[in-house]
């Protein structure tokens, strides 16, 4: 198991989960062609929750979190996220997207613009933000992951961390109320994957409200509230971490950690 | 024990090495020849080979040049001078050189292209240099209009008011823009079509009527040489670059109609050879227009050459957009930019960048196919060599005639490609 934990004590005084919903998901289907690649899907998730999706690859994890910034579209079912359903009307969709800050396996950091412009470009053009504002808050969010000195360099000369971290700053500084990560530390050499998961916790002790499909146990132990366990496109377990890895109640469940946690 | 790591016994490096500078080779040029010239038997005939034949071409064309007339009135007095030695006559150049620039455009108003010309490179240098003002922008949106009225002169009233239609335009389409963005879109090209076509025509006359400015004007068929080579490649060139992009972003479009349109559209005209088009242009439109309508020759022979490249140019664009990894458009999308802020400020820029050698490439073909334009009649650089050989001073002339377009062809190509080159070299972002 990943010891990127070991050394760090969270501070569990703004972690609150609250009773307000923030993302909820009734009945939602979708599919690949005539491939049914999520079925059934209820989630709910309240505001202040950290939750870690976990499954084996192709079980559909990410292309659910990718459904909720509709970078998929869903073909049955309802999905709401912060009092707005997501339907194919483009307003919604945008309105949304601001809402609900988004992390990739591979940064996609934007190659031509520089760390700084990769970070002003949305609150500018979406937000309208005023460019000298924007740059404030940008620099405000590199001195949080800590690579303030990068900030007029290109992304193809940041290490594969650095860039993840300024991915996360990225959408922070359009003040996102949701996060999702997509495998953010997939990509990533282990000595750099402390760095980006250090920064996760800081944002978790905040408050986030976060979806995370992750292989970093650890860090689902000592983040997450719930742990959602996906295979072939459905949920088929969630529990309090504690529970889910102590004691497992699908064999499927207890297949895959047995997998993963066994060596 | 040395430091070579071993299987078996333990190994704990104490203290890191420090950086240590490369080992200096041999340098210098006895190094390069021995490396580069006479590595081995079959570099060293190369290179015999490859000296000999730069001493035949020496050998064989210095004469031509370093024996060159330039001053001579015709043809046999040329030959006079040189007395049976090779050597080129260029005093058909100077003698002709006008011709070759303007071609039949009348003399006492050479200064109209020439400062047009002088105008286009001020207008052109901040699109290509970030270091110009960006104000001077102002002038390459108006300049258009300046150089259609320095060259065709009339009056001042049609060109100026043509460019108002792109202000009633832009007017339609921020009071629309209230309505709804389609309404928006949809004003914004029907008010100015609308002014071109039923407003701007008799208002301009109307106008010259009142206040009589401009100069005299001149006929389509007294262009020639390198200013109409110029002029419909440089208009190609700026036209063809966002029609094909507009084209390559509709080829992509989610709406089929759209989308079958821009395919149907690129397909057939690059399906067609140039030729066929510029004959369409100057002796079939004339079928399907109006009786009695003047619709000027260099303009159908533009519009022609504009489509054509603009073809070629969606194809080169949309390689480009190929190019670009899926997370790109992903992560636009994520951040909540719109579908045309995302092609604007993510897409495009990444995509032109990854096709500036194919674009700079249809550029420079789009420039030497203008010489085409000979066939349909219009005097181009090769068309007033025959022109000038009709005369009978310069009957028999040919190799200094094409060698001098030749050369003036290059220096136009050679400058697109080296600015192609410094641009690469000014996008690129990936490394230290």
């Amino acid at each position: 198991m990943s010891d990127a934990m070991a050394d760090r004590k969270l501070d569990r005084s703004q972690m609150q989960v609250s009773d307000e919903v923030a993302i909820q998901i009734t009945n939602m289907n979708k599919w690949y062609g005539t491939f049914h690649v999520l079925r059934d899907i209820d989630l709910t998730v309240n505001r202040g929750e950290r939750i870690v999706i976990a499954g084996p690859s192709g079980s559909g994890k990410s292309t659910l979190i990718r459904c909720i910034n509709r970078l998929e579209a869903h073909q049955q079912g309802q999905i709401i996220v912060d009092g707005t359903e997501l339907t194919s009307d483009l307003k919604n969709i945008d309105k949304v997207r601001s809402e609900v800050g988004m992390v990739f396996q591979h940064f996609n950091l934007f190659p031509h613009l520089t760390i700084l412009e990769n970070l002003t470009l949305a609150p500018i053009w979406v937000r309208k933000t005023p460019k000298k504002e924007a740059e404030e808050v940008a620099m405000h969010y590199l001195n949080k992951v800590k690579i303030p000195e990068q900030a007029h360099k290109y992304p193809g000369m940041l290490s594969g961390g650095q860039q993840q971290r300024v991915a996360i700053a990225r959408s922070l500084c359009m003040k996102p109320r949701i996060m999702l990560f997509d495998e953010p530390t997939s990509a990533l050499d282990p000595e750099m994957i402390k760095e980006v998961l250090d920064t996760m916790i800081e944002l978790a002790e905040e408050g986030m409200t976060m979806l995370c499909v992750t292989h970093e146990m650890g860090f689902a132990q000592a983040v997450a509230n719930r742990v959602i366990f996906m295979d072939q496109g459905q949920i088929v377990e969630q529990n309090n971490p504690h529970d889910f890895f102590n004691n497992p109640q699908s064999e499927r469940t207890k297949l895959f950690l047995s997998q993963i946690l066994g060596h | 024990m040395s430091s070579k790591q071993n299987t078996t016994a333990a190994f704990v490096r104490t203290d890191m090495l420090a950086q240590k500078a490369p080992p200096t080779g041999q340098v210098g040029a006895v190094r390069w020849v021995r490396e580069n010239l006479v590595s081995s038997p079959l570099n060293i005939v190369l290179t015999l080979l490859g000296v000999s034949a730069v001493y035949f071409l020496i050998t064989h064309l210095g004469p031509w040049f370093t024996n060159s007339i330039w001053n001579a009135g015709s043809l046999a007095e040329c030959r006079a001078i040189l007395d049976g030695k090779s050597g080129a006559c260029f005093g058909v150049i100077k003698d002709r050189w006008h011709q070759l620039l303007f071609g039949f455009y009348p003399q006492d108003s050479y200064w109209r292209p020439t400062l047009a010309f002088v105008l286009m490179v001020v207008a052109m240098a901040p699109v290509l240099f970030e270091a110009v003002p960006r104000k001077v922008l102002w002038f390459s949106a108006v300049f258009p209009a300046v150089a259609f009225w320095l060259l065709w002169g009339g009056t001042i009233w049609l060109p100026a008011l043509a460019m108002l239609g792109f202000a009633i335009g832009y007017a339609a389409f921020v009071l629309l823009q209230r309505v709804s963005p389609l309404v928006a879109v949809i004003g914004a090209v029907l008010a100015p079509v609308v002014w071109w076509l039923f407003v701007s025509g008799p208002l301009s006359e109307a106008m010259a009527g009142i206040i009589p400015i401009g100069l005299p004007a001149i006929q389509s068929h007294e262009f020639g040489g390198f200013m109409i080579s110029i002029i419909i490649g440089v208009t190609g060139i700026a036209l063809s670059l966002p029609i094909g992009i507009l084209l390559a972003l509709g080829r992509q479009s989610d709406m089929p109609l759209v989308k079958w349109i821009c395919v149907g559209f690129i397909e057939f005209i690059r399906g067609v050879p140039l030729i066929t088009l510029l004959f369409t242009a100057s002796l079939l439109l004339n079928y399907f227009l109006p009786p009695g309508t003047n619709f000027d020759i260099v303009l159908r022979v533009i519009i022609m050459v504009t489509l054509f490249a603009a073809a070629y140019m969606a194809e080169v664009v949309r390689g480009g957009f190929a190019a670009l990894p899926r997370g790109q458009y992903e992560a636009a999308d994520a951040l909540g930019l719109d579908y045309w802020k995302s092609q604007r400020l993510i897409l495009l820029p990444q995509a032109l960048k990854i096709s500036i050698p194919g674009i700079v490439n249809t550029f420079i073909g789009l420039f030497k196919d203008t010489t085409l334009v000979v066939f349909i009649g219009i005097l181009d650089p090769i068309g007033l060599s025959s022109a000038i050989r009709a005369d009978s001073n310069w009957n028999g002339i040919f190799m200094e005639l094409y060698a001098f377009i030749a050369l003036c062809f290059f220096i136009f190509c050679f400058g697109m490609s080296r600015y192609s080159q410094y641009l690469e070299g000014k996008l690129k972002t990936d490394h230290h």
